[in-house]
């Protein structure tokens, strides 16, 4: 057991003994170290003001990544380095992106420019060269800015590659920052707790220390991104007593391929499943681009998304759809199901006290099998979906051999749609037996209206994106889409 | 002698840098949230009411008073003055309710404890019984049940009924259109330091410092110069500081006075949506007659606003609302009038536009409905439309429009962006794209530029003139990253001959120049820069009057060249200058006044010229939408717009830039969405939608119109441009409106409302397509 929390505020060490579980970054920042360049402007992870970046050493090299700091809690920054606004600026010059976002007028109120700044600094480490404008819509999805429109801030995306951003102080003292960071790891469960002594948190650092000391304290609060659990504090107020934290644990970050499988650790972010997700399902790979934001994807991870059990979450009908495996552990039991099974009614999953989501087996793809996912939302980027359809059709000779359509947004959990499965399975791949199980998709759905759309909507677009995958899949040639990744592979 | 440098830096007409720009981008600007707080400062937050319309029964707070961290919990009865902070005085606008409350998100009590965490969280202990009352949400209900906020306005001219009737065409119809949240990105706050005596200092994000002053020495029950009140920066407004931030600047002085410690709040942003008005959204009914050639002979509209619960400035924000119905068309006979109703919601006030956008949007719709009637283009009927000579100049408010600019912008970008070539082309591709249809508009602006309260129309400014040649550098105008600072200190800069660097920006104070007007209207560097330039000028006549004494010249040899001042044959630097005036006794500080001249408004009549001159743009929009979801994407965004001649041609392109944005957002994917109890359940940007980066238009043409200074008097003859571009994104409105009337080959006007989400996209093609088929029906 290890009682600290070990991390690097820019290069000055901090150890910190007492900790809030729930405490997040950017209350630390201001309320703690009194670093107020750092914004706070929706406190739940949406508008990028709070963007921060975090350094941590990963496959012999520091990899920086930008993420939100009001959702984020202080205990994750464990072996990290915590790099704000105010470092930037090193000997009296700003830093190239700074000094492009002046240059090109890139802040006018100034509220979120803290936020552009980070990401963009976080893009210098990932691009090599000026990224192109669907990379940088990208990396900036999870900033919002009301003043300029972002024209000037894509300008200066560009140009701040004008004066060789990556030869920063940063990259100076990378080899020592990966030597100070890497003097910061053991394989030691840390436990801290707040100054009364009785809300603690924890981070083991292995599975099997994770799933004893959750069989310990089935009633602890797993956190990995804290992208949903962050609101829950932010904003409902709430103040679970026990943390786990589950970013330290080696195993579940692990993404592999097998020969007929791709095996995504509980802890594996989206940025991080995202290219492999592509690879093997292009459609999948473009679904994850457009979930939250880089900041979002850099700390949310998929197995959090299953285990949250939302009807909204985008995860779940990817998975469905492709026909995956979720396996969970309890202490040193182990158990699969179909992920579809997981999900049991709102709020209600299979899932028992003390048992956590370990892996998901998605299987690749066969031969033949169209897959197509489309996410629908009033905003291309960093939405929640009014509906999500995903659908994996195998066509053989002209006929459905098999069809698995999975929705979010319809209903009370992820689901598949039976009655228009079965209008498709066996019949023609033609005009009627679309309209046949489009029409059947009114027996499977009864969605509800909300802020995100009407129930009338929600039934129609889910229809619609059904002849979408038809004409898709029959008229390669007909535009169908107005985003996406270019050249991406409609197999 | 030293080396004269051939320009200053930084002067009026250079494209200068914000003046914050290196202390945004660093972390080192500092909002009201980043100061340093002073010993035991305690933190405030609001309690709030949870139901639309209610008696409360009781009020049990001994749980707030208990709670960790709670020093103090204030209700109406703690207010020594006045429990009112309605803006135009209609006493209508409590501070914290008292008996009764009237929307959701109404604050009822505040809660001081020793961290904002532990002020929040006891904030939600309170028990409130509440005996429900009928509440009225929707527009509709606001519409049957009738109660307005304030005092209807109507325009006319001629007789629109009579016209209509001898009109050889005729139709109405009505359109809704969407309120939209402000979004600022630094939400509602305030920090207040109790000073000696009655004494406060109230440090506010606020648009309207002079107000916040009146508002807190009001409900304090002390005279204004007790209050001071100070505003460096803002991290965003768009209107939705200008009365927005009285609520929490004198919760802030109460705690303050009556703790005697420094007290701050600020809301979490999803309480600043339930709590803080919005813009207004509207329904609009409309009636046109017209000839058959598409010329307007008479319009009748009305438009009803959905105000909120107190009326706040919804009077003055649906006065604009008809002042802008005509945006550039002429329209010969014509009777407008508002319907600023009741509801239980939060009291809508302004947003950028303050009502001339809703206003234009509805005289845009009547444009579209006559095209369609008649298949033109609507660019057509929007050219024979428009004002001009020959009797058709004069506006439903009797200003006659004389700066008319629209015909010459609308026709360069018409050539400019290749609208006529890109429609056809946009037609062939529809033809053959199933899914995908494109659509293109072109929208123009006129929008009034003045307060239509004469009243505000005044400002004034402070400058001092240190010996060692520095200079300070105070207005009534607020910043909230529009640059009117920058622009201001580019007129001082200019007036004086020195560097920019030179003039230190200082934080708007009611100390140092009172009685401001609102930040707002558009109207910050018209008249703070024309404030500032009085004040130099007083200095400068008196500098030039020491110099002729002085050296023995006449006055017209004295001159302010860039570093320097010529007195004859010598240059003398600007600081050795400064301080030979001062150690002659000269005065080096003035304020300055400036008032808008040849405005007057009788809004009982309805006539007058409420507007100094009118600022004009156009935009072609195009864009793209998928037929079988109704997304969409703008593709191309071409603008020419007027700013006179331009202070700063680099803050008026991100001026423009950013409220055609705006606008777009208002129009597209900012949707306000209240459930049957009254709850905004779009609170937050989880689920409110503003553009993203990748919601800009993918191709982004904006052009100043050249050679255009303004035909009045006004800063070195520049326009106003904080408002007038969010209308621009009509265009935009437009394009979807086209792209979509293409599923009924352009037979029958789409009547899309707005906001046009996906959804209503969607659902208007396929309205379109069933109306279109049953047209094919019935003349089979």
């Amino acid at each position: 057991m290890r009682g600290e929390i070990r991390f690097l505020l820019d290069g000055a060490p901090r150890n910190l003994t007492q900790v809030d579980p729930t405490m997040t970054v950017l209350d630390y920042l201001r309320l703690e170290e009194h670093l107020v360049g750092t914004k706070e402007g929706c406190n739940e992870g949406d508008c990028g003001a709070c963007t921060v970046v975090l350094a941590r050493p990963r496959d012999g090299a520091l990899h920086y990544e930008a993420v939100n700091a009001c959702i984020q809690f202080v205990g994750t920054l464990d072996g990290c380095q915590l790099i704000t606004v105010e470092h930037l600026a090193k000997d009296g010059a700003l830093h190239p992106v700074q000094q492009a976002m002046v240059d090109c007028h890139g802040s006018q109120c100034g509220f979120c420019t803290p936020g552009f700044v980070m990401s963009l600094f976080a893009m210098t480490r990932d691009h090599a060269e000026a990224p192109d404008d669907q990379s940088i819509d990208d990396v900036l999805a999870g900033n919002l800015c009301r003043c300029t429109g972002y024209a000037p801030i894509v300008k200066a995306a560009r140009q701040a590659y004008q004066k060789n951003p990556r030869g920063d102080v940063f990259a100076r003292d990378e080899a020592a920052t990966f030597a100070k960071l890497g003097a910061l790891q053991d394989d030691a469960t840390i436990a801290v707790s707040d100054a009364a002594g009785a809300r603690r948190f924890f981070a083991p650092a292995g599975l099997d220390d994770l799933a004893a000391l959750y069989l310990q304290h089935p009633d602890a609060t797993l956190v990995a991104g804290s992208t949903d659990v962050g609101l829950w504090v932010t904003k409902d107020m709430q103040r679970p007593e026990t943390v786990i934290y589950l970013g330290r644990v080696a195993e579940l970050a692990q993404i592999a391929e097998t020969k007929d499988s791709i095996e995504i650790g509980a802890g594996v972010s989206y940025s991080a499943a995202m290219a492999v997700l592509g690879e093997h399902y292009p459609d999948m790979g473009e679904v994850v681009r457009r979930i939250g934001s880089v900041q979002i994807r850099n700390a949310g991870t998929i197995g959090g998304n299953v285990a949250n059990g939302s009807p909204i979450g985008d995860s779940p009908p990817l998975l469905i759809a492709a026909g995956a495996i979720l396996h969970l552990r309890k202490g040193g039991e182990r158990r699969s199901l179909p992920i579809e099974d997981f999900f049991i009614d709102y709020g209600r999953q299979d899932r028992a006290p003390g048992e956590l989501v370990e892996r998901i087996s998605l299987p690749l793809p066969e031969a033949g099998t169209r897959f197509r996912a489309y996410k629908i939302s009033k905003r291309f980027d960093q939405d929640i979906s009014a509906v999500l359809g995903a659908f994996s059709l195998k066509i053989e000779a002209g006929q459905v051999s098999s069809a698995r359509l999975a929705f979010g947004g319809l209903a009370a959990t992820p689901k598949r749609a039976a009655a228009a499965e079965a209008a498709l399975a066996g019949a023609a791949w033609n005009e009627a037996t679309v309209a046949r199980a489009m029409a059947a998709l009114a027996e499977d759905f009864s969605p509800i209206s909300d802020w995100r759309a009407s129930a009338d909507y929600r039934l129609k677009v889910s229809q619609n994106l059904l002849r979408r995958c038809f004409i898709e899949t029959t008229e390669p040639d007909c535009e169908t889409r107005l985003v996406g990744q270019p050249g991406l592979a409609h197999a | 002698m030293p080396e004269r440098a051939e320009a200053i830096k930084g002067g009026v007409q250079a494209a200068w840098r914000h003046d914050s720009g290196h202390k945004h981008v660093s972390g080192a600007a500092a909002y009201i949230d980043d100061l340093p707080e002073a010993q035991g400062l305690l933190h405030v937050y609001l309690g709030l009411s949870t139901v639309a319309h209610a008696r409360i029964k009781k009020l049990d707070l001994d749980a707030v008073r208990a709670a960790e961290g709670v020093e103090d919990v204030l209700t109406a009865a703690d207010i020594p003055g006045a429990n009112d902070i309605s803006p135009t005085h209609r006493h209508d606008e409590p501070v914290l309710a008292v008996g009764i409350v009237e929307f959701v998100g109404q604050p009822i009590f505040a809660v001081a404890a020793t961290t904002r965490d532990a002020a929040r969280r006891a904030a939600l202990l309170a028990r409130v019984d509440y005996d429900p009352l009928p509440a009225v949400i929707g527009m509709a209900e606001a519409r049957q049940d009738g109660t307005l906020v304030t005092d209807p306005m109507t325009l006319a001219r001629g007789d629109a009924e009579v016209a209509l009737k001898a009109a050889p065409r005729r139709l109405k119809g009505r359109m809704q259109v969407g309120g939209q949240e402000h979004f600022y990105l630094e939400s509602q706050i305030a920090m207040a330091i109790p000073g000696e005596d009655d004494e406060v200092r109230v440090l506010s994000s606020t648009q309207h410092p002079t107000e916040i002053q009146t508002m807190v020495a009001g409900a304090l029950d002390v005279p204004a110069n007790a209050v001071t009140t100070e505003v460096r920066r803002m991290g965003g407004a768009f209107g939705g500081k200008e009365t927005q931030g009285n609520l929490f600047a004198v919760i802030a002085a109460l705690v303050a006075k009556k703790t005697g410690r420094a007290a701050k709040i600020r809301p979490d942003r999803d309480d600043d949506f339930a709590v803080t008005g919005k813009r207004h959204d509207f329904e609009i009914d409309y009636e046109v007659g017209f000839d058959d050639d598409g010329r307007i002979l008479a319009v009748d509209m009305t438009y009803a606003a959905r105000c909120g619960w107190s009326s706040d400035l919804s009077g003055p924000v649906t006065d604009r609302t008809l002042f802008h119905a005509d945006n550039c068309y002429y329209f010969p006979d014509v009777r407008l009038t508002s319907e600023p109703l009741k509801t239980n919601t939060c009291s809508h006030t302004a947003f950028r536009g303050f009502g001339g956008p809703q206003g234009m949007i509805g005289g845009e719709r009547v444009i579209e409905e006559v095209a369609f009637a008649l298949g033109k283009d609507p660019l057509a009927v929007r050219r024979l439309n428009l004002y001009g000579p020959g009797g058709r100049d004069m506006t439903p408010y009797h200003q006659r429009v004389e700066d008319n600019i629209a015909p010459e912008i609308i026709e360069k970008l018409e050539a400019d962006s290749g609208y006529q070539a890109r429609r056809a082309e946009i037609r062939a591709f529809n033809e053959t794209s199933r899914v995908i249809k494109r659509g293109l508009a072109l929208t123009p602006v006129k929008f009034g530029i003045s307060f239509t309260l004469t009243a505000y129309n005044q400002a004034g400014a402070l400058v001092h003139i240190y010996r060692d040649g520095s200079i300070h550098l105070n207005h009534g105008g607020t910043e909230m990253g529009q640059g009117l600072y920058t622009k201001v200190a580019q007129v001082v800069a200019e007036a004086f001959q020195v560097d920019i660097d030179r003039v230190r920006i200082t934080a708007t104070s009611t100390g140092k120049v009172p009685n401001t007007s609102a930040t707002a209207a558009s109207s910050g560097s018209d008249i703070n820069g024309m404030a500032a330039l009085a004040a130099c000028d007083s200095i400068k006549t008196r500098l030039v009057d020491f110099a002729a004494e002085n050296w023995e010249v006449p006055k017209e040899q004295v001159e302010f060249l860039p570093g320097c001042v010529r007195v004859g044959n010598q240059e003398i630097a600007f600081a050795d200058f400064v301080n030979a005036a001062y150690l002659a006794r000269v005065s080096l500080s003035s304020t300055g006044f400036y008032k808008t001249p040849k405005i007057h408004w009788d809004r009982a009549a309805g006539r007058g010229r409420p507007f100094y001159y009118f600022s004009y743009g156009a935009a072609a929009s195009e864009v793209a939408v998928d037929t079988l979801t109704g997304e969409y994407r703008v593709e191309r965004v071409d603008i020419l717009h007027d700013v006179g001649q331009s202070l700063n041609p680099a803050l008026d392109l991100g001026q423009i830039e950013g409220g055609f944005v705006q606008g777009m957002g208002w129009l597209t994917t900012e949707e306000l969405w209240w459930d049957d109890a009254g709850r905004l359940r779009t609170h937050a940007p989880s689920t409110y939608k503003i553009p993203a980066c990748s919601d800009r238009p993918r191709v982004f043409n904006v052009a100043l119109l050249e050679d255009s200074p303004n035909r009045e008097e006004t800063i070195y003859r520049s326009k106003a441009v904080g408002e007038p571009p969010l209308m621009l994104a009509i265009s935009v409105l437009h394009a979807l409106s086209d792209a979509v009337a293409s599923v009924a080959d352009h037979r029958l006007c789409p009547r899309l409302d707005a906001p046009a989400t996906p959804e209503r996209v969607l659902m208007t093609i396929e309205r379109l397509r069933a109306e279109a088929a049953a047209l094919e029906g019935g003349a089979a």
